[in-house]
């Protein structure tokens, strides 16, 4: 405990700045993991336990097509499409089997992915950690605000993480397909019974999960070193972000990936070997006050 | 164990305990017993009692968490506290106090059984995977603890130094014939003794609760209470089996504690078959043969495994005991 450290920290500026943003960087990569997670909970009702792999292959796709093209642009869209057709593949032949089977066996399948996938990256990509480097058009000098470094990078993935969130919002609250997907996430067999294919909206929740994912790992790649175990932690982060948020609300997941965030880059200066310890209190407080969130809607019985 | 209203308990797929059941059983365990004395006559390796040793502390850990899973129908991710919690209060007492080693497991028996009263009366009353999720989250609250309170637990090193094995009753359990009598017995007296209870009226109104709780709570059965005694139960022989590996490997270490650990005794479970009793044990002798196989013929420990773990998932779907039970059952039809 250094809470001396924490105070100092919050009383000067820079300092703020600065953990602010790492806060909110932090933030932005957990909401596009745990946004994919949520979602798949909401409509399928299943926990995507092997979601932290998909965010995990992300980044290695990132890192390959980053240094096969030279584009960060073209990486980063290589890494979404490329775990969103994985992921699709993993409903339709794996999830597909046990959504009618209880937690555990969807569980069982997830771990034996996780495990599959964490060493078939090694294979493929060797077993050392790999660094991408920061892309040429973001090596530029970072910001100075108030007195607080900002790198301009970012800058950039609060942006893009941003307008995700926006377009999220915006397909799943305006447009028609988003009000089949709230529907099917509500009373499926009635959505089914009027005519739409269940079975293909489930396939789509989870490619598009599964394409978040691959962007944030994407977008984690330069500023993360990319590891085979780097899909664990987030995974674990996200779970405590759904829960926190209520589980199958995205805008729960926005205030829980932020809220996560700051409590990581902050305390990591306050207590640093108690940071984990207190996103977990948060989470068990959230479930024992209010175990459908703080944006989650109560559940109603069909 | 007592529970409102058990005697109107009649679930058709038994009837509560009877003479010969209690029987067989007690010839399961002094069966189970005589195997394992003989064994290092037969094979007198020390590869092979150290696996029986590491068996003997999994198996107890798994069967436990199936009190859980299996019997009461509550999936929770973080058993391994209290693993963990037993192995670091068992040690601790031992480096600390100095009292005997029967004593110190009562002791850390009895730490955990306090851990896992309050937990387990916080997180009972959520169902589902809100159940599961609390539990996880007490789990890693616990691992952190373990991580901060350096000077006490020895941080991220674990508990270093050595946990004194002095002997009692002139039983040295530093020798390893002896620890193996030791944990031999202790774990077979513990398997009984969940047997035992698993079997009791308290247990077939455990699976009443699992399989129906509106009926349950119809009968008058207050199904929190019910909940929370298994819990703790099942807390209190996983500290055995944390005491078991604590002695074994003469430390204790977060990883105990960690969820890793919980999702490998769920593993353990999965795949030794859930609806027999004997299924987690025998699931805990298939993950440590395989380990320590796999471990010796190929670096690629996980794919191996994850491809093995598919096999049962999506092809048996079931556990190896459950698939045996099921398959012998319908030849005999």
């Amino acid at each position: 405990m250094n809470l001396t450290e924490l105070y100092g920290c919050v009383t000067s500026l820079s300092c703020v700045v600065t953990q602010f943003s790492t806060g909110v960087v932090i933030g932005a990569l957990l909401f596009l993991v745990a946004a994919g997670l949520t979602l798949i909970f909401g409509v399928l009702k299943i926990v995507n336990f092997a979601h932290g792999a998909l965010y995990m292959l992300g980044a290695y796709l990132a890192l390959s097509a980053y240094q096969l093209s030279g584009s960060f642009a073209i990486a980063t869209l290589v890494a979404g499409i490329g775990v969103a057709l994985f992921a699709l593949t993993f409903e339709r032949f794996f999830m597909r089997r046990v959504y009618n089977a209880d937690v555990l066996m969807q569980l069982l399948v997830c771990y034996a992915f996780i495990l599959i996938l964490d060493d078939a990256v090694k294979l493929v990509w060797g077993a050392e950690f790999k660094s991408m480097g920061m892309p040429e058009a973001f090596q530029s000098a970072p910001l100075f605000i108030g007195g607080g470094v900002v790198p301009v990078y970012y800058l950039f993935l609060i942006g893009v993480a941003a307008i995700i969130a926006f377009v999220l919002w915006y397909v799943l609250a305006k447009t028609r397909t988003g009000k089949i997907v709230r529907a099917a996430a509500h009373n499926p067999s009635m959505t089914s019974a009027l005519g739409i294919n269940t079975s293909l909206i489930y396939m789509g929740v989870f490619a598009f999960g599964g394409l978040l994912a691959g962007l944030a790992g994407a977008l984690a790649a330069p500023i993360r070193s990319v590891s085979s175990g780097m899909g664990f932690s987030i995974l674990i982060e996200s779970f405590i972000v759904t829960v926190i948020g209520g589980m199958g609300s995205v805008g729960g997941a926005l205030v829980g990936a932020l809220l996560i965030g700051l409590v990581r880059s902050f305390g990591s200066i306050g207590f640093p070997t108690f940071v984990e310890g207190t996103m977990f209190v948060a989470m068990g407080l959230i479930l024992i006050l209010k175990p459908s969130g703080l944006l989650g809607k109560q559940e109603r019985r069909a | 164990m007592s529970t409102p209203n058990t005697s109107i308990v009649s679930t058709p797929e038994a009837p509560a305990m009877s003479k010969t059941a209690a029987l067989k059983d007690v010839i399961w365990a002094l069966l189970a017993l005589a195997v394992l004395v003989i064994l290092p006559l037969l094979v007198p390796s020390r590869l092979m009692m150290d696996f029986v040793i590491r068996l003997a502390a999994l198996g107890v850990f798994a069967t436990s968490l199936n009190i859980l899973v299996g019997y009461g129908g509550m999936v929770s991710f973080g058993h391994a506290m209290f693993f963990g919690g037993g192995a670091y209060a068992f040690g601790l007492l031992m480096q600390r106090t100095g009292v005997s080693i029967p004593v110190a497991i009562v002791g850390a028996v009895a730490f955990v059984a306090v851990i896992s009263l309050v937990v387990g009366a916080i997180c009972v009353r959520l169902k589902e995977i809100y159940f599961s999720f609390l539990t996880l989250a007490f789990q890693m609250l616990l691992h952190s603890l373990i991580l901060t309170m350096t000077p006490l637990t020895g941080g991220d090193q674990g508990l270093m130094g050595g946990i004194p094995r002095p002997v009692f009753f002139g039983i040295d359990l530093s020798d390893i014939k002896s620890l193996y009598w030791f944990a031999c017995v202790l774990a077979v007296v513990c398997l009984f003794w969940m047997r035992l209870i698993l079997q009791s009226p308290f247990g077939y109104t455990l699976r009443m609760v699992r399989d129906n709780v509106d009926r349950a709570r119809f009968l008058g059965i207050d199904v929190w209470r019910v909940k929370l005694y298994a819990f703790v139960l099942a807390g209190c022989f996983a500290s055995i089996g944390g005491v078991i590996l604590a002695l074994f490997v003469s430390g204790a270490f977060p990883e105990f504690a960690y969820w890793t650990m919980s999702g490998e005794a769920i593993f353990m479970i999965m795949m030794g078959g859930l609806n027999v009793f004997a299924g987690p044990v025998i699931g805990a002798g298939l993950l440590l043969m395989f380990n320590d196989v796999v471990t010796r013929f190929t670096e690629l420990h996980g794919l191996a495994l994850g491809i093995i773990v598919l096999i049962f998932a999506l092809g048996f779907k079931r556990g190896i005991a459950d698939f045996i039970v099921q398959f012998v059952r319908n030849r005999l039809r």
